[in-house]
């Protein structure tokens, strides 16, 4: 019912963000989503990628400071009021929203992907099946 | 025309000096030896009594004080009076959780508020003078002590205290202060400031400035100097000896006098505790001769610093200490606070980071700030922002309570913070001093 996803300590200096991106590119790892969050001297970086074994370890074997964290992967039908809908689901169920953002999907399927950062994620997710809006599970990552 | 406020005592003898000295040292032997268990124990274990001290030439065998002596005895354990005859402490800022608190009789006040009487007419200071005292009032000595010398030089003394700079623009100019009494780099703020404003060294009334309990440059004098419009002395001085006024520079400008009627100074070899021959470079002790209540015998300062006894352009006898190069630990001076890395450390280790951290000073505009960086580790670290902003803030307010001073914490990326064979390098100090 959830994806993981991989969140990495960044410096705020010039070429930080450029860095890791390097790493992944060297080991030619695919990323399926990403944002940045950013304090005043550090970032977060927040990534979805289709080798989650394979990441962390190039990350490590990096010196990087990252963890993992369970998120929703939401399929949002492509048409006006899609994520509308979504988010009434999750308001009726009274679960709290941290973070989400877009989930960039390369096969033309007629529906958009968010990924959710939610604090109850067991609630969410049921809240979400009850109004048939599908999550996506961590082996599909490879095949969007 | 040189001015003194005690002129037998600054420009007496050097025989006269000794002699003073001499009877002073003994005395004060016996006054610790008679009222403080503490040095009693210290002095039996090197097999000493007060009678083995019969001059200052003896002042070699007695043993050194030091930062930890006070820290053990704290709070009551150096001290020499009943206490219902003390009538005053100060203190300096935390040192690893444990202040220094030194104790005053009225007399010890009196000898002090002289001390810095002293500084105050070799800075060109008379009755005539309007005193602006912009140093720190309360614990901090340096406000109560200049505050007590510009009375006794008959100054109209405005005590403003340190901060709110445009109020302390105002006063010097309404009530045309002619002399700054605070930190270097407050008077540099207090001159850029007033430059900013537009106003021109002679539209500023002040004309002398005593500056002290900060390590200052002579680019740094040549600054104040020009956008002030004054001649800029240095005053030296430690919360334990008494506070500023140990020493403090004249007309010359060429290095502070000692007011060796109250204390002995002496330059050791900081390895070995050897005394070291005039004019050596080594760290400066000083044995506090007329103190009643808090008396220091052979107080280990850690500053490195080189005495000269030429004879001086204006007639002090007192022999001159050059400003202090640098120190025999690794004590940091921060906006005029004592700040030891040890400190920093504990409250890192306090609040769950490592070890790995570094300390970088800089002074911005006139103003020095302390960046403490942290490395990230796996195990703070976590993907909730507000979670890792909530821990930053309470290190930083750790780091207040410990250092009585803001510091700004910043994390860096692991194994960031260059790991040196030996020592490692904890403190940048990008401060050109």
């Amino acid at each position: 019912m959830s994806i993981k996803q991989i969140s990495v300590f960044l410096e705020n200096v010039p070429g930080a963000l450029y860095a890791m991106t390097g790493v992944l590119a060297q080991n030619k790892i695919d990323m399926r989503a990403f944002t940045l969050a950013e304090a005043s001297d550090f970032g977060i970086a927040r990534i979805i990628v289709d080798d989650l074994y394979k990441t962390t370890t190039v990350l490590k074997d990096a010196g990087y400071v990252h963890s993992i964290s369970d998120v929703l992967g939401v399929v949002i039908p492509d048409s006006p009021g899609g994520l509308n809908r979504v988010l009434q689901a999750l308001t009726d169920a009274q679960v709290n929203v941290e973070y989400m953002y877009v989930f960039l999907g390369h096969k033309t399927t007629g529906s958009a992907y968010m990924i959710f950062k939610v604090a109850d994620i067991a609630a969410a997710s049921a809240a979400l099946a009850a109004r048939g809006i599908r999550t996506i599970e961590q082996e599909e990552l490879e095949k969007l | 025309m040189e001015r003194y406020y005690q002129p037998e005592i600054e420009c007496a003898s050097r025989e006269q000096i000794k002699a003073w000295q001499d009877e002073r040292l003994v005395k004060q032997v016996r006054h610790v030896w008679d009222n403080v268990p503490y040095y009693r124990k210290k002095m039996e274990e090197k097999g000493l009594t007060p009678d083995d001290i019969r001059s200052s030439d003896d002042l070699y065998k007695l043993p050194f004080v030091t930062k930890a002596d006070l820290r053990e005895a704290y709070p009551y354990g150096l001290v020499a009076k009943p206490l219902k005859e003390c009538v005053r402490i100060q203190s300096t800022s935390g040192t690893t959780g444990k202040r220094v608190v030194a104790f005053y009789t009225q007399h010890d006040i009196d000898l002090w508020e002289d001390c810095c009487a002293r500084a105050i007419m070799a800075a060109g200071g008379t009755d005539e003078d309007v005193c602006q005292v912009s140093y720190g009032y309360g614990l901090f000595t340096g406000g109560p002590g200049l505050n007590g010398g510009s009375h006794k030089v008959g100054c109209l003394t405005i005590p403003t205290s340190s901060g709110n700079t445009e109020r302390q623009i105002m006063f010097i100019q309404d009530l045309n202060a002619t002399i700054l009494c605070c930190t270097p780099s407050y008077a540099a703020y207090i001159g850029e400031t007033m430059k900013e404003m537009g106003l021109a060294p002679e539209q500023i009334p002040l004309k002398a400035g005593i500056f002290g309990a900060e390590a200052w440059s002579e680019e740094m004098r040549q600054d104040i100097q020009n956008t002030l419009g004054i001649k800029a002395y240095d005053i030296y001085g430690l919360t334990e000896l008494s506070g500023p006024g140990v020493s403090f520079e004249c007309s010359a400008q060429s290095g502070m006098h000692i007011n060796e009627d109250h204390f002995i100074a002496e330059i050791i070899d900081p390895d070995t505790g050897e005394v070291l021959p005039e004019g050596s470079k080594g760290e400066l002790v000083f044995t506090s001769i007329t103190k009643e209540a808090f008396p220091l015998l052979r107080y280990r300062t850690r500053d490195i610093c080189m005495l000269t006894r030429e004879k001086c352009s204006c007639g002090r006898t007192h022999v001159k200490m050059c400003k202090p190069m640098g120190r025999s630990d690794d004590m940091l001076i921060i906006r005029g606070v004592n700040v030891f890395p040890s400190q920093i450390e504990t409250v890192l280790l306090n609040h769950g980071y490592p070890a790995n951290y570094q300390i970088v000073v800089d002074r911005v505009k006139s103003t020095d700030t302390l960046d403490v960086q942290v490395e990230m580790t796996p195990e703070m670290f976590t993907d909730n922002m507000g979670e890792i902003d909530r821990r930053q803030r309470e290190l930083v307010d750790g780091l207040r309570s410990m250092l009585g001073l803001a510091a700004k914490v910043t994390l860096v990326a692991p194994k960031s913070i260059v790991r040196s064979e030996g020592k490692a390098v904890r403190v940048i100090d990008k401060r050109k001093i």
